[in-house]
């Protein structure tokens, strides 16, 4: 066991007879402009919209260039800032801050330009330097947030995340893992078992093992699943009984689902497809995940910090010869997932995933690197917990997918061939 | 004839005959035959509700079933094997419904199989059982009890082991004796396949179902409550689902026998 990420203590326990607390979520979007940065936001990305005809850079997000009337376009900008003055608001009467007060806020002069009006991470004096993340808060809204910064030595992802869980106002955006009991859909292949194993030195309470079948002996002493926090269950998705009864064992309050459960095939539609094969796929990725869904949500609405993350491969993106029945059931997977994620909007439950590209297992044997090692994309799925961050692409292959298909999603249909 | 049958349900109905039931429960986790990864496999049981009293049927409940045709306690007709392809009546469709009714004959090698999970029935441990229990009469289900169905509900049943499973079953002499000389209906088995788990290293691979098979007989897998019937004397009603050119059906199997 590693020290958790999270030094925050877990919530305590509730009394049972209390009512429940409802988690009411931050105010809605207020414009397409600001649809369109939190799009952004989704991927990690810290933008501002500039014109394109003098070059400001403007905030908050706009139609037009308020000084020029240019037209505007994103781009990423320099994250750091200084603090111009800080308050604390004491009284709201939005019920989503009213829960959360004292909420700190400041004015940044940003590197980039403009003077914008940010959350506070604690300690945030005027004067101070800061570097900035652009999250979303838990109704989904692109928000700016600062960050203590040395100039000389901006924090890495890794701090800021360690930052962000540390500061109260700074959980509220992000999916803490510390404290928190994490169901692993299906923790029999390399992938899930790496996140097991990473999931319980990142100090989750409680790490739910689904083990889908055909269990071989060896699951009776596997070193993953004896591991202390760690409780193995059989759970396959393609099976609703097996879903609810495995939810029904839980103990405890479920927080986050990662959904790793997938079955790969080679195979096209005509030549060399074996129809078994893609329906199996269609049924693990996309109906798996419907299941899933169903079941857990409403006990992740009830959690203050409840979260459905999604690993999926980046086939979603396009179809592929190669892999038909896995790339169509991926695409349904992605889009049940967005569907998901609209659904979940007015619950405050984050809905992320995490695109990946071949993965180095059995399942991948036959592609020539480069390829995704389990223990890297463990590491990615608790990195976009730590940040919240809705979308993330590891390795190469997805992140090279992901920019091409951001670009030219006609072109990369085109090209995506084996 | 009308007697024999009002006699029939006489005693059934005085329980002088007791009726046995054979099969396992079909649900989404009972076990089934797990095949080396490169081939296509058995799809488990699955049961989704279409409505229960509900706002998709508000007096009534059903439910959608999925399954392989060799899920649960199932059925194998001669067409399942390569060797059965071209036996008359061959797929559960085609089968005569008055093979549906035999008698049977238990052997029980559950001993041996708690000692040696891999333990196979060769031709010398059929005549061995005969010398003691008498011959195994033409035209009857040879019913194997290896009590393997107390396993189900743990990893033993399957007994997946890193180089496959290990379950007892018959070898390829032991086959041809019952088919050939003691002309059997067919061979019922509490595991998931007739074959041995280690079947398909044998000299003669997988020899229950490629003998039994290609000689016109029928597999019945999964069964339970074989270690209730007698050795001899007990009837079996196995009728499988009429699948259009179907290799095995999943079914309830009956067993008949007189009460003690």
């Amino acid at each position: 066991m590693t020290t958790p990420r999270n030094p925050l203590p877990p919530p305590a326990p509730r009394d049972p007879l209390a009512r429940p607390q409802l988690h009411p979520v931050a105010p809605g979007a207020r414009s397409r402009a600001m649809q369109a940065m939190a799009a952004r936001a989704a991927q990690g990305r810290f933008v501002l919209q500039a014109c394109t005809v003098c070059g400001t850079a403007t905030y908050p997000p706009r139609d037009a260039c308020p000084r020029c009337w240019g037209t505007l376009a994103w781009h990423d900008q320099p994250t750091g800032g200084r603090v111009l003055a800080n308050t604390v608001i004491r009284v709201s009467t939005d019920p989503y801050f009213r829960d959360r007060l004292p909420w700190h806020m400041g004015s940044i002069q940003l590197d980039a330009g403009p003077v914008v009006l940010a959350h506070l991470a604690r300690g945030l004096e005027p004067g101070a330097r800061v570097t900035m993340r652009l999250m979303l808060d838990r109704g989904g809204n692109a928000a700016l947030f600062a960050l203590p910064s040395d100039a000389a030595h901006p924090p890495q992802p890794e701090q800021g995340a360690t930052i962000m869980s540390a500061d109260p106002q700074g959980r509220t955006f992000v999916v803490p893992v510390a404290g928190a009991t994490v169901l692993v859909s299906d923790a029999r292949q390399p992938v899930g078992r790496a996140l097991v194993g990473a999931l319980a030195a990142a100090g989750a309470r409680l790490v739910v093992a689904g083990l889908p079948g055909p269990a071989p002996m060896r699951d009776a002493h596997d070193p993953v699943l004896g591991l202390p926090g760690v409780q193995p269950l059989p759970l396959d998705v393609t099976d609703p009984v097996s879903v609810a009864e495995t939810i029904s064992r839980i103990g405890g309050p479920l927080d986050i689902v990662i959904n790793t459960a997938r079955h790969v095939r080679a195979g096209g539609v005509s030549h060399d497809g074996n129809l078994l094969g893609h329906h199996r796929a269609l049924e693990v990725s996309a109906m798996g995940l419907a299941r899933l869904a169903q079941a857990t949500a409403p006990i992740l609405a009830g959690r203050p910090s409840g979260a459905f993350l999604d690993v999926l491969s980046v086939k979603a993106l396009a179809g592929d010869a190669g892999h038909a029945g896995f790339a169509a059931a991926e695409a349904a997977r992605l889009s049940l997932l967005q569907s998901f994620r609209h659904e979940m909007r007015s619950t405050g439950v984050r809905v992320l995933e995490v695109f990946t590209g071949p993965t180095d297992d059995a399942d991948h044997q036959a592609l020539p690197p480069p390829k995704v090692a389990p223990a890297r994309l463990a590491a990615a799925v608790l990195d976009a917990l730590a940040q919240g961050r809705e979308q993330t692409c590891v390795g190469e292959v997805a992140r090279e997918a992901m920019r091409r298909w951001l670009d030219d999603p006609a072109l990369f249909a085109r090209e995506t061939q084996p | 004839m009308t007697s024999l049958l009002t006699d029939l349900v006489a005693q059934l109905a005085s329980g002088a005959i007791r009726v046995v039931d054979l099969a396992n429960t079909l649900s989404s986790d009972f076990p089934v035959i797990v095949l080396p990864s490169e081939f296509g496999q058995c799809e488990p049981f699955r049961m989704e509700t279409v409505s229960r009293y509900d706002a998709d049927g508000p007096a009534w409940y059903w439910n959608r079933i999925t399954m392989n045709e060799h899920t649960g306690t199932h059925f194998d007709a001669p067409a399942h094997w390569i060797t059965g392809r071209d036996v008359p009546h061959g797929t559960v469709d085609a089968v005569a419904p008055r093979d549906f009714v035999y008698p049977a004959v238990v052997i029980d090698i559950s001993a041996e199989a708690a000692a040696d999970a891999d333990f196979v029935v060769t031709r010398a441990f059929l005549e061995d059982w005969e010398a003691r229990h008498g011959a195994i009469p033409p035209r009857h289900w040879i019913l194997l009890r290896s009590d393997w169905s107390k396993r189900v509900g743990t990893l033993a049943y399957l007994n997946l082991q890193d180089d496959g499973a290990h379950s007892p079953g018959p070898d390829a002499d032991a086959m041809r004796f019952l088919v050939h000389a003691r002309d059997c209906v067919g061979l019922g088995v509490e595991t998931v396949g007739t074959d041995a788990g280690q079947a398909s290293h044998f000299a003669e691979p997988l020899p229950a179902h490629s003998i039994l098979h290609g000689n016109g007989r029928f597999g019945l897998q999964c069964l339970t409550n074989l270690d209730q019937l007698p050795t001899f004397g007990s009837v079996i009603v196995a009728a499988p689902l009429k699948i259009k050119g179907g290799s095995g059906s999943p079914l309830r199997v009956i067993a008949l026998m007189p009460e003690a």
